[in-house]
């Protein structure tokens, strides 16, 4: 790809991008959020015609109309949401849209395809039920659907957009063999990630886009973690290991106390299996865990959105239970996993998402009014204080972007003087200047003596963040440990449940 | 050509896609009229001069106005919680009901004519809320679908008034006199139960019926409700996204059983105003009130502005000249259907005219697509 421009009202997403890849390569595709690595790949499948530039294939100079020439030209993608039809089988979803074999047909031939797919499946060690439901798999077996609808194509270029996002690290391990394996087939793979050690590990060269150009392309066996970062973000990083224990304070009383709590999931079921968990005073404990084993679930029992169905969560001694209000007034803050649906009314402007959770309180409102002027002050001083880029504090929050939406709840959790904070999944999408920012504002919030609680399944961040790590599976906390003695290889197996997965 | 969202919604544009949509539905009406055979200008004028110009014209206006204003009021109010509330037809025929019942008891009494009318006023509200209710409570506590339970309630408002009018043993027939003996018909409102209309001296008189003086209050007071209260702002939450409310400790089932009675209690108000202002009676005559469908009109009304409680007042006002003209040009070379067509046009293209404000169109030839999606 030569000279690769697109633009998009009020970005330029691409700026003279170039970018090429062997076969029989993995090669990354490095950056952070908004840096340019989607619409690359987005151009690359035919889904964008670029503003500018070319495309060679096999020295071939090609143009992609729509999806389906790309597809033709033996390109597939693996987006980071998966676009896979739930109520379908394996199989069929693997032949859905192939248009050139077996799904031209009019009746599907179930037992062949199930056959291919399955020989697919054992050869590449993408072990899934070809027969299974969609919506029976996990994601990491969601994935390797995906991958399957590749190599049933045989596509020659296989795009992955951040691929470990939705894995354990040993499932992240095994998926980097198949990989491994289908380069050395001669195919190429692209694989577009932000987290350096896995640019590291399964790479042979790697391509940097900052601010939607290319910055170098470089052989992974000569870089390292710190000078990959520096190239994505353009600056020297303070320290992106884990920083050292930040002094001997020790923590103070327990201010959360959860005691046998149980909580049942949307779905009727017992997400959260009796929990039991004290957080002190000046301390954060992180909970780690793939998404979906109940963590969700915990957070918003804590925050009173969830009745615990036995159990009991104190704050300060307080007991609570079911109640958003009680739980605030206890001292809870949440900053919510959902931030556009849950942490923020997306179409109100952000003076008002500032107060939405303290509009009852005196300066806000008198009586039933509401006190729109000092909501508007208060929204002037916030935008400043947290540095907050928004043209006015009349904007639609929905407007905003992510780092800029984040920084709108945390303002709003922390100027209510919180006892208690949980965070779940705080920085997830955002880019790493954000994060540093989000990362900043819950380590000063310990410092002030706020007990913090972090959801999070970046096991870098929970290193970089935490005290002491609790690892959550299936609605349990299965390990406590502390920062000194945690070591990722013990949280990463005690996360997948203590299996692990290459035993198979 | 590509269509793509619009970061920012300029201002002007909330002003010139309605005004531009009301230019262009003049003008596709004008087709239609050419397509009948009528010269489109004179037959515009004609039309202006119906409902505004001519002697009484903005009085007869107004009067067609009133219940368009409740019902647009009504649907308003329930929207801005994003509730879909399509019974103000039934609510109003309830609010006409209760409040006829309050005027023939109360005016029969000879109280004084204020406190009559006051009585008409609760019981027109009273009624309206209470129906509106029933969605209201099978939607916060059974999360039924508010569109179809209100619109369902309609047709039984309908038929019960019809029933209150020619049931025997009804409080509301007429049971006395030579009309009664010949069909059924409902009881007139006693002397001290009719409101009073403000009357302003100029070109001939233009009335002000009390009922037009409430729907302004209403819409006043609903404005305040939306844009300065802490109520307002918990509707206005719960209706952008339930599960943000829900995280700032809201009582969303509350919310909505409050929302429901007030959006009907207005339409209710409009059917007491249609008895006390102009009818004067709960008829039951092929020209009734369940013929003149105000409830659904008035959905097309709070559309057409924006839900915006003053704008809805504005928007009923031109609605009801066109009605009104519609009804003073009818005959033989001006078919009232024309101005159905035309109320038919101005709202498909005020709706088309919503995807201009938050869309645009750009005719260049290479691609583009949102921003939002370019940067994941």
């Amino acid at each position: 790809m030569r000279g690769i421009t697109k633009r998009f009202p009020g970005v330029l997403a691409n700026d003279g991008v170039d970018f090429e890849a062997a076969a029989g390569e993995v090669h990354a595709l490095l950056g952070e959020n908004g840096a340019g690595k989607s619409t690359l790949s987005n151009i690359l499948t035919g889904l964008y015609r670029p503003d500018e530039g070319e495309i060679f294939l096999h020295g071939e100079q090609v143009d992609f109309h729509v999806p389906r020439d790309a597809l033709d030209a033996g390109i597939c993608m693996v987006h980071q949401h998966f676009r896979l039809v739930e109520p379908f089988t394996v199989a069929e979803n693997v032949v859905l849209g192939d248009h050139r074999g077996e799904g031209r047909a009019f009746r599907l031939r179930h037992r062949a395809i199930e056959r291919r797919v399955g020989e697919l499946s054992t050869r590449y060690g993408l072990h899934v039920d070809p027969r299974a439901r969609i919506w029976q798999l996990s994601l990491g077996e969601q994935q390797r659907v995906e991958i399957l609808k590749a190599l049933y194509r045989e596509a020659r270029i296989l795009i992955l957009d951040e691929p470990t996002a939705v894995l354990t690290p040993q499932e992240a391990d095994v998926l980097f063999e198949t990989l491994r394996e289908m380069a050395n087939e001669g195919r190429t793979v692209i694989f577009i990630s932000h987290k350096l050690h896995e640019v590291k590990a399964v790479a042979d060269r790697v391509t940097v886009l900052r601010g939607g150009r290319t910055i170098a392309t470089v052989s992974t066996a000569e870089a390292t973690p710190r000078s990959l970062a520096s190239l994505m973000v353009g600056r020297e990083l303070e320290s992106i290991t884990r920083s050292a224990d930040p002094g001997g304070r020790g923590p103070g009383a327990a201010v959360l106390e959860l005691e046998g709590v149980w909580a049942q999931g949307d779905r009727g079921d017992a997400a959260v299996r009796g929990v039991t968990l004290d957080v002190c005073a000046g301390e954060v404990v992180a909970i780690a865990g793939v998404a979906g084993n109940g963590q969700r679930e915990l957070a918003e029992t804590i925050a009173g959105i969830r009745h615990q169905t036995e159990g009991e969560v104190r704050v300060g001694g307080r007991k609570l239970r079911g109640d958003p209000r009680a739980a605030q007034a206890a001292g809870v803050a949440y900053v919510p996993e959902d931030r556009l649906g849950t942490g923020v009314a997306p179409s109100m402007s952000i003076a008002s998402n500032l107060v939405l959770r303290s509009y009852r309180e005196g300066y806000a409102s008198h009586g039933p009014l509401l006190r729109l002027g000092a909501i508007r002050e208060r929204a002037v001083d916030l935008i400043r204080a947290y540095r907050i880029a928004a043209p006015s504090p009349s904007t639609s929050a929905r407007l905003l972007s992510g780092g800029n939406l984040q920084k709108v709840v945390l303002a709003r959790e922390f100027s209510g003087k919180p006892k208690v904070v949980v965070a779940a999944s705080p920085t997830r999408g955002l880019d790493v200047g954000a994060i540093e920012t989000v990362h900043a504002y819950l380590r000063d919030a310990a410092a002030e003596g706020v007990a913090v609680l972090l959801i999070s399944e970046d096991l870098d961040e929970i290193l970089g963040l935490a005290d002491r790590i609790a690892v959550m599976y299936e609605g349990a906390i299965v390990g406590v440990t502390s920062r000194a003695d945690a070591s990722v290889e013990e949280i990463g197996l005690q996360m997948a449940g203590g299996h692990d997965p290459r035993e198979d | 050509m590509r269509i793509e969202r619009r970061l920012q919604q300029p201002r002007w544009l909330l002003f010139a896609v309605p005004a531009g949509s009301i230019v262009f539905a003049f003008f596709a009406s004008g087709l239609v009229l050419l397509a009948t055979g009528h010269n489109p200008l004179p037959a515009y004028r004609q039309i202006f001069d119906a409902a505004f110009v001519n002697n009484g014209a903005i009085g007869q206006t107004l009067i067609a106005a009133t219940p368009l204003a409740f019902t647009g009021l009504a649907a308003a109010a329930a929207f801005r919680m994003r509730l879909f509330n399509i019974g103000g037809e039934g609510q109003l025929l309830i609010g006409a009901i209760t409040a006829d019942a309050a005027g023939l008891y109360f005016g029969g009494l000879g109280w004084p004519k204020p406190i009559v009318i006051a009585a008409m006023v609760a019981a027109g509200c009273a009624g309206g809320a209470a129906w509106a209710s029933i969605p209201g409570v099978l939607r916060a506590f059974f999360k039924t679908n508010e569109i179809i339970t209100s619109l369902m309630l309609n047709y039984v408002a309908a038929y019960l008034l019809t029933y209150l009018v020619f049931n025997t043993n009804s409080y509301w027939r007429q049971t006395t006199g030579f009309n009664a003996s010949v069909f059924p018909t409902s009881k007139d409102l006693p002397s001290n139960a009719l409101w009073p209309a403000l009357t302003i001296h100029e070109q001939g008189g233009i009335p002000l019926p009390l009922g037009a003086g409430l729907a302004v209050l209403a819409a006043l007071v609903l404005w305040v409700l939306y844009t300065r209260t802490r109520f307002g702002f918990e509707a206005q939450v719960l209706g952008d996204s339930p599960r943000a409310a829900r995280y700032a400790g809201m009582r969303t089932r509350r919310k909505i059983l409050a929302v429901m009675a007030i959006s009907g209690a207005i339409a209710g108000l409009g059917g007491a105003s249609q008895d006390g202002d102009f009818r004067q009676t709960l008829d039951a005559d092929p020209n009734g009130l369940q013929k003149q469908y105000y409830g659904y009109t008035g959905i097309v009304v709070a559309a057409l502005g924006r839900y915006n409680p003053l704008a809805v007042v504005l928007v009923a006002v031109l609605i009801g000249g066109l009605q009104n003209a519609g009804n003073v040009l009818q005959g033989a070379d001006f078919p009232s259907g024309l101005v159905g067509v035309m109320q038919g046009i101005i709202l498909f293209s005020a709706l088309g005219g919503e995807l201009l404000v938050r869309y645009r169109f750009t005719f260049k030839r290479q691609a583009r697509a949102e921003t939002v999606e370019a940067t994941t």
